[in-house]
C-alpha cells in the first residue's frame, strides 16, 4: 500500500471524472453490443475489461485522490465495472444463443430416412401361438408335457381305446412306419394326433395331473387349402379325483376368455372320440361379430360365416377305459381332455385362409407375426 | 346317411308345423350332426299328369322324334308336344311339364318350336325331375296316377333331405328307424318302431326255409334264410320308394334290389338276395379256406383270406358277408325266385374284409358299426312279404335260423353316475327315464342301477356310455362352468425355456422361422454327399407315404431348408436367413417290433421299455441357412454392394444359439458333409463322458450347393438341440460375477503365430496363461481387435491383436503387476500355440 497522497495532479486524475467515466462506460457498452461473434466480443472484452481497459486503468488512480473524494470515485468506478460485466455476460448468453439456434437447424436431418442395416427376423406362428396358448395353461397350472412324432401304435391307438378293426381308427389316416429291413410291420406310426402324450403323461406323472401338450402331428391327408399331411395340435389333459364336465368347461372358458377376450360365450356338443366318453365339440361365440350376424339383415361375418358359432376344437371326459390302460384307478380318478389345432386357431384368430402359408416357409407370412402371436 | 324329413315323419310324430332349422339344431344338440339341409323338389312347379293320347312318328331326323297329343283331363286340357324319347305308348300317364314350368336346377320350360312344330310343354323322364336315372326314357306312371294332379305333390318330390354325420359308436343312426328313435327322445313325441311296422301274420310260423348253418359263431350269431318264389322281375319298383331311394343317395336297380335297399335304410339291416337257382346245397357260413376265391358283383376274382367271413355252399364261397356279393349267384333280370339273407355278422370281422379287399359298402359301414341282432328275422320277413306283394310272387313259409346264443350285456352304474360325470344333479329319476326312453331295461336298487341296453345299442358297455346318453338328451348345454381349481404347476421346463430363448435370439439376429418339409427322397442323402456310415443315412421309411418319391422322414433338416429356400428365391427373395427347429429320426440297429400292449391293465416297467426300444432315435434339431445378402443394401452403402452372408454368420447364427443355451463350448474346424471342409466350424461340449459334438456351421460344400441348385456360398448351420437341452438342464442357476469397482488396466499385445493356429485356441491360451499365474490381476476379459496377415509378417504366419483388460478386486492395480499377468498370459500362448509377442 502506498503511503498518503496529499498532492495530487489534477491532470492524472482527470479520467475520474463522472463525465470520463460516463464516457468510458458508454464506449464500452457500444463495442460489447457491436460484436458479431465470439472473436468481436473477445476483443472488446479485453478492450474494455482488461487490465489495460480505460476503466481499469481509472480505478487505479483512485489513490491519487483526495480521501474524501475517493469514496465516490470508487462507487462510480465499481458501477462502472458492473455495467459492462454484466453487458459481456449478456452479449455472451446472446451470441451462444443465436450460435446453438444456429447450429442445430444447420444439423436438421432426415429422421424418416431407413437404417435398417439388419434383416429383421421372425418366429413362426404356430410355434408362438403354441406358446401362446400354453402359456394360458400354465397360468392355469398346467406343464408341457411333450412325446415323439414316430410313435407306437399302442400309445396312438390302442391305450385311447381305439379298438382294433374299428372305423374310429379310420378317423384318422394314419402314416405307417415300414420296418427297415421292409419285411412286415413295425408297431410305428407318425402320430395322428397329440393324445398319445396324454398316454405318456399318465403313465409317468404322479397324480392329480395337468398337463398341455402342443406338437406335431400326421394324417395322410393331400395338401390344399384347409387340410394338410402335416400339422399341429395342442391337447389339454386332467386327472384328479371328482373332475366333471363342468370343470372342462371352465378350462375351456378360461382359454377363449384369454385367447379371444372376455365374455365370449361357449357351447359343447355331442361328438365322439374313443378315448373321451362323453365326448363334445367345443364351440365359442364368434369373437368378431358375437352372433351379430345372425340376425336378419346384419352384414355377413366372414370368420363365422354368420353362423355367430366358431368350432374349435374336441374334448370330453376321459373314457375310463383309457383310465385303465394307463393303470389308473377309475373309480377314484376321473379327467377331461381337450385338443384343438393350432393352425385352425391361427385360420380363426389370425385370419389366415390358407393352411398351406404355413408350411411353405414364406418370409413375408412369417414376417407379420414378430416374434410372439 | 342322407335322411328324408318325410320318412322320419312316417316314424315320428312331431308338433306342426315342422321346421326343418329346429329339428337339425336338435339332432346335432343330441349328436347327430347335420352337416346340409337339402330343400329338394321345392322349386318344381306346373308339371302335371297327363296321357298320351296320340303318337305321330316324325321322319328325317337323325333320331326319331315324336309328336304327341297328350291330355291333362278335362275340357280344353289337350296340347301337343315334341318328344325325343319312345318308351311309351298311347294310353300311358307320364309327367307333362307345362308351359311355364320349372324344373330342378331352375330349368324353365316354355312354348317352342322345335322340328318344325310347336311343342306345348314337355314330356319328362326321371333325371329331368331331379331323380337320376336313364335320361333317354319318359317317366311312365302307374295307370291310376290321376290327370292333371300336381305331380312333385303326387310322387312326394318335395322334400327336406338332412345330411347326418353318424359318428363310428352310432351304428344306430345309420337308419332311419334310429334317427327317428333319437328324434322322438329329444321332441318327447311318441315313436313308432318300423321293425314292429309293416309284419306279414306268417313272420313267426315255423317250417325250415333254404337249409343253412353257421359254422363258425366267431363269424356270425344269426343268420336267417327266406324264400319267395314266381316273381316277376320286371314289375316297376313303386314310385314312393323310389323317391326315397334316390332322396337317400341310392340309385333304383330292380325291384328286388329296390326292396333290400330300401329296407336297409329303414332298418338298418343290410340283406342280401340269392338266386335261387344258383344255389347248390345247403349254406354254410365260415370262415374262407385257404385258397378259395371268389368273384364278386364287380367282376373282381379275389383271392380269400382264412380270415375272411364268407358264405358258402356246396360249391364253395357264394358271397363275402357283409361286404360284396359273388357274381355267380346274383339275381338277374331273370330270376323269379329268391332266397333272402338277413345276418348278424361279426363286427370287427367285417370290418377286416371289407378293409382288407378295398371293399367299403353300405352293408359293411353298418356291420361294422353294429347292427340290431333282433332285427334279421323281421327285415327278411318284410323283405319277402314286399317282394310277394310288388313282384306279383309268393312268399314261401318258414324260415331258416341258424343262431349262436347272444347274452344281452348288462351294465351295473350308480344312479347318480351321469351327475358325478356331468357336474350336474339330474336325480334317479331323470336318469332311469332317459335310459328307459333309449330303449334300456333299468332295474333299480339301493342307488345302484343295472341297465341292459337294446339289442341295437352294442355301443353301450360301460357306464360313461350310459351317463352321455342322459346327459346328451337332458342337453350339453344343463353342463354348468366351474372355475379352474388351483393347481401346482411348475412351469416350463428348463429345455421348453431353452428352446423358446434360441428361437427368439435367432429371430433377433434377424433369422426367420420356417416349418420345413418332414419328408424326404432318398436322393437328399446323396445330394448331401452323405457317405455310406453317416448317422443321417439311418432313415425311417414310410410304409404309404404322401409322394412315393419322398418315403424317408427326414434325418437332417437342412434339405427342407433349402426347399424353403429356393421357394423364397423364386417369389423375388433371394436375401434370407432361415432357420427350423425340429425333430428328425434315424433308425437304430435291431430294432425290435412294437408290441401291442393289453389295455385292460396299465403297462408295467419292462412292457414300456420294450415300446421304448422300438422307436427309432428322434432328437430336436435346429438349423439355419443363409444365402444372399447378410445386410440388406441400403442408401448408407453409397454404391457399395451389400455384405453378403458368408460361413461366419453361419459360424455365429451357432453361437447365438450356443450362447442362448448358456453352455461352455468350444470351436474348432471340421469337415464333415455336407460343409465346406475349410469353412466349417465344429462345436464341441467337453463334459464328463469326454467330448461330444454338437453339430456344425459354415459354407456349404460346392458340389452340394450345385446338387441342390443353390446360389454359390450359401452358408448353413446344424445344432443337436437336444444334447444342448440336455446338457444346458444340469446347469444350475447363473451365478452372479464378482464386481470390482477398481480402476482397469487395458493391455494390447500382437502375436505372432502360424497362419493355421486357430484363434479360439491362442485365446484359451492367454485366459488359462492368466489364471494360471494367480495374480490379484484377473484378465476380465479378452477381446480380438485385428488378424493381419501379410509382407510386416512374412508368408505362413498371422498377427493376432488382443486387447487384455486387467483389473483387481480390491485395489488399483500397478503397472508391475498388470505386466506380470500379461506375460504369464503371453507365455501361455507361447507354449501352447508358438505364439511371439510382436515387437520384442
Amino acid at each position: 500500500m502506498s503511503a498518503p497522497n496529499n498532492s495530487y495532479d489534477p491532470v492524472r486524475v482527470a479520467a475520474l471524472a463522472p463525465d470520463e467515466v460516463d464516457r468510458m462506460t458508454a464506449e464500452a457498452l457500444a463495442a460489447i453490443a457491436a460484436a458479431a461473434d465470439f472473436d468481436e466480443l473477445k476483443q472488446a472484452r479485453l478492450a474494455h475489461q482488461g487490465g489495460r481497459a480505460p476503466i481499469t486503468l481509472a480505478s487505479a488512480e483512485i489513490g491519487a485522490l483526495p480521501p474524501e473524494a475517493r469514496a465516490e470515485a470508487g462507487r462510480r468506478i465499481s458501477a462502472a465495472k458492473r455495467a459492462i460485466a454484466e453487458a459481456l455476460t449478456a452479449r455472451q448468453a446472446d451470441l451462444e444463443a443465436e450460435r446453438d439456434r444456429r447450429v442445430l437447424i444447420d444439423e436438421v436431418a432426415d429422421v424418416t430416412l431407413p437404417w435398417n442395416r439388419y434383416p429383421a427376423g421372425a418366429r413362426h406362428p404356430v410355434t408362438t401361438l403354441a406358446e401362446r396358448i400354453s402359456d394360458v395353461f400354465i397360468g392355469m397350472g398346467y406343464e408341457i408335457a411333450e412325446g415323439p412324432e414316430v410313435e407306437a401304435e399302442w400309445y396312438d391307438f390302442d391305450a385311447l381305446n381305439f379298438p382294433p378293426d374299428h372305423p374310429a381308427r379310420e378317423m384318422q389316416d394314419s402314416f405307417w412306419i415300414g420296418r427297415p429291413d421292409g419285411a412286415g410291420r413295425s408297431g410305428l406310426v407318425l402320430r395322428t394326433h397329440t393324445s398319445p402324450v396324454q398316454v405318456r403323461s399318465m403313465l409317468t406323472r404322479p397324480l392329480p395331473l395337468y398337463v398341455v401338450s402342443p406338437g406335431k402331428c400326421f394324417r395322410t391327408d393331400e395338401l390344399d387349402a384347409t387340410h394338410s399331411p402335416v400339422f399341429h395340435q395342442i391337447e389339454g389333459l386332467a386327472v384328479d379325483e371328482g373332475l366333471t364336465m363342468a370343470d372342462l368347461r371352465g378350462a375351456i372358458s378360461t382359454f377363449v376368455a384369454a385367447m379371444f377376450g372376455e365374455g365370449l360365450r361357449t357351447r359343447l356338443r355331442p361328438d365322439f372320440f374313443p378315448f373321451t366318453e362323453p365326448s363334445a365339440d367345443v364351440s365359442m361365440e364368434c369373437h368378431v361379430c358375437r352372433g351379430a350376424s345372425t340376425e336378419p339383415g346384419a352384414p355377413p361375418c366372414r370368420v363365422c360365416r354368420s353362423q355367430g358359432w366358431i368350432e374349435i376344437g374336441g374334448c370330453g371326459m376321459v373314457n375310463p377305459r383309457v383310465l385303465i390302460a394307463c393303470g389308473i384307478d377309475p373309480d377314484r380318478y376321473s379327467g377331461f381332455a381337450f385338443g384343438m389345432g393350432i393352425e385352425r386357431t391361427l385360420m380363426i384368430r389370425h385370419g389366415v385362409t390358407d393352411i398351406r402359408d404355413t408350411l411353405e416357409g414364406d418370409v413375408r407370412f412369417t414376417a407379420a407375426f414378430g416374434v410372439e402371436a | 346317411m342322407l335322411v328324408p324329413l318325410s320318412w322320419l315323419l312316417e316314424y315320428v310324430k312331431l308338433p306342426e308345423p315342422v321346421d326343418a332349422g329346429e329339428i337339425a339344431r336338435t339332432l346335432t344338440g343330441i349328436g347327430l350332426e347335420i352337416e346340409g339341409i337339402d330343400r329338394v323338389g321345392h322349386e318344381i312347379t306346373s308339371v302335371v299328369i297327363a296321357e298320351v293320347l296320340g303318337i305321330e312318328e316324325l321322319t328325317g331326323f337323325k333320331k326319331p322324334i315324336r309328336y304327341c297329343r297328350v291330355s291333362t283331363g278335362g275340357p280344353d286340357a289337350e296340347r301337343q308336344v315334341i318328344c325325343g324319347a319312345t318308351n311309351f305308348s298311347v294310353g300311358d300317364r307320364v309327367p307333362l311339364a307345362l308351359p311355364g314350368a320349372t324344373l330342378p336346377g331352375g330349368f324353365e320350360i316354355g312354348m317352342s318350336k322345335r322340328y318344325g312344330r310347336v311343342s306345348d310343354g314337355m314330356i319328362c323322364s326321371t333325371d329331368e325331375l331331379g331323380l337320376g336315372g336313364d335320361h333317354s326314357g319318359i317317366w311312365v306312371l302307374p295307370a291310376d296316377a290321376p290327370l292333371g294332379a300336381d305331380f312333385a305333390a303326387y310322387a312326394g318330390l318335395r322334400d327336406v333331405v338332412f345330411d347326418v354325420n353318424v359318428t363310428p359308436d352310432k351304428g344306430h343312426a345309420l337308419s332311419i328307424r334310429g334317427v327317428a328313435r333319437e328324434l322322438s327322445i329329444a321332441y318327447g313325441v311318441p315313436f313308432t318302431d318300423p321293425a314292429d311296422a309293416g309284419l306279414p301274420d306268417w313272420i313267426d310260423a315255423d317250417g325250415e326255409s333254404y337249409p343253412a348253418s353257421i359254422a363258425d359263431p366267431t363269424a356270425c350269431d344269426r343268420f336267417v334264410l327266406r324264400e319267395v318264389t314266381g316273381i316277376d322281375p320286371d314289375r316297376p319298383t313303386p314310385l314312393p320308394m323310389l323317391v326315397r331311394l334316390v332322396r337317400a343317395g341310392m340309385r333304383s336297380v330292380s325291384l328286388a334290389v329296390d326292396i333290400t335297399n330300401y329296407l336297409m335304410l329303414e332298418l338298418g339291416q343290410p340283406l342280401h338276395a340269392f338266386d335261387r337257382s344258383t344255389l347248390t346245397g345247403p349254406i354254410v357260413v365260415r370262415r374262407a379256406a385257404p385258397g378259395e376265391r371268389l368273384e364278386t358283383l364287380d367282376h373282381v376274382l379275389r383271392d380269400l383270406d382264412p380270415d375272411d367271413i364268407c358264405i358258402t355252399d356246396s360249391s364253395g364261397p357264394i358271397s363275402l358277408a357283409g361286404t360284396m356279393g359273388g357274381l355267380a349267384t346274383e339275381i338277374s333280370g331273370a330270376s323269379t325266385d329268391l332266397v333272402i339273407e338277413a345276418a348278424h355278422f361279426s363286427a370287427p370281422g367285417i370290418a377286416r374284409t371289407s378293409r382288407r379287399h378295398r371293399l367299403p359298402s353300405e352293408a359293411s359301414a353298418r356291420f361294422e358299426r353294429g347292427v340290431d341282432y333282433e332285427l334279421p328275422l323281421r327285415a327278411s320277413a318284410r323283405a319277402v312279404a314286399m317282394l310277394a306283394e310288388l313282384g306279383g310272387g309268393t312268399a314261401l313259409p318258414g324260415r331258416t335260423l341258424a343262431a349262436a346264443p347272444i347274452e344281452p350285456a348288462t351294465v351295473t352304474m350308480r344312479a347318480d353316475h351321469p351327475d358325478r360325470v356331468a357336474g350336474t344333479s339330474y336325480g334317479a329319476a331323470t336318469v332311469i327315464r332317459r335310459l328307459t326312453e333309449v330303449g334300456c331295461e333299468v332295474r333299480a336298487d339301493a342307488g345302484t342301477l343295472t341297465v341292459t341296453p337294446p339289442s341295437w345299442r352294442p355301443d353301450l358297455t360301460d357306464p360313461n356310455d350310459l351317463a352321455e346318453e342322459v346327459i346328451r338328451f337332458e342337453g350339453y348345454e344343463r353342463i354348468g362352468i366351474a372355475m379352474p381349481r388351483t393347481v401346482a404347476g411348475r412351469g416350463r421346463t428348463a429345455a421348453q425355456r431353452l428352446r423358446s430363448r434360441v428361437g427368439r435370439a435367432l429371430a433377433g439376429a434377424g433369422f426367420t422361422e420356417v416349418i420345413g418339409d418332414p419328408f424326404g427322397a432318398p436322393e437328399d442323402l446323396d445330394r448331401l454327399g452323405l457317405a455310406d456310415g453317416d448317422d443321417r443315412r439311418r432313415a425311417v421309411t414310410l410304409a404309404n407315404p404322401i409322394r412315393d418319391s419322398e418315403p424317408l422322414l427326414r434325418t437332417t433338416l437342412l434339405p427342407g431348408l433349402f426347399k424353403a429356400m429356393a421357394r423364397n428365391a423364386g417369389r423375388g427373395f433371394a436375401d434370407l436367413a432361415l432357420f427350423e427347429i425340429g425333430n428328425v429320426a434315424r433308425n437304430r440297429p435291431r430294432m425290435p417290433v412294437a408290441p401291442i400292449l393289453p389295455v385292460d391293465r396299465g403297462p408295467d416297467e419292462h412292457e414300456v421299455e420294450s415300446l421304448a426300444a422300438a422307436l427309432p432315435d428322434q432328437p430336436r434339431l435346429i438349423a439355419a441357412v443363409l444365402t444372399g445378402a447378410r445386410e440388406p443394401a441400403g442408401w448408407w452403402q453409397q454404391g457399395q454392394p451389400p455384405r453378403p452372408a458368408d460361413f461366419r454368420d453361419a459360424i455365429e447364427a451357432a453361437r447365438t444359439v450356443l450362447d442362448a443355451s448358456g453352455l461352455r463350448y468350444q470351436v474348432r474346424s471340421g469337415r464333415p458333409a455336407p460343409w465346406h471342409p475349410g469353412r466349417c466350424a465344429e462345436f464341441v461340449l467337453t463334459d464328463d463322458g469326454g467330448q461330444v459334438v454338437l453339430g456344425h456351421a459354415g459354407e456349404l460344400h460346392p458340389r452340394v450347393i450345385k446338387a441342390f441348385r443353390m446360389a454359390a456360398r450359401t452358408c448353413a448351420m446344424e445344432l443337436d438341440l437336444s444334447l444342448i437341452e440336455r446338457a444346458a438342464a444340469a446347469l444350475g442357476p447363473v451365478q452372479a460375477p464378482a464386481i470390482s469397482r477398481h480402476p482397469v488396466a487395458t493391455q494390447d499385445v500382437a502375436l505372432l503365430v502360424g497362419a493355421d493356429v486357430p484363434a479360439a485356441e491362442v485365446e484359451a491360451a492367454l485366459v488359462a496363461g492368466a489364471a494360471a499365474a494367480g495374480s490379484v490381476a484377473q484378465l476380465e476379459d479378452v477381446r480380438l481387435f485385428d488378424v493381419y496377415t501379410g509382407e510386416q509378417v512374412g508368408p505362413g504366419r498371422k498377427s493376432l491383436a488382443y486387447t487384455l483388460r486387467f483389473r483387481a478386486m480390491d485395489r488399483t492395480l500397478t503397472d508391475e503387476e498388470v505386466g506380470a499377468a500379461r506375460d504369464a498370459a503371453v507365455a501361455e500362448a507361447a507354449r501352447l500355440t508358438g505364439a511371439v509377442l510382436r515387437g520384442s
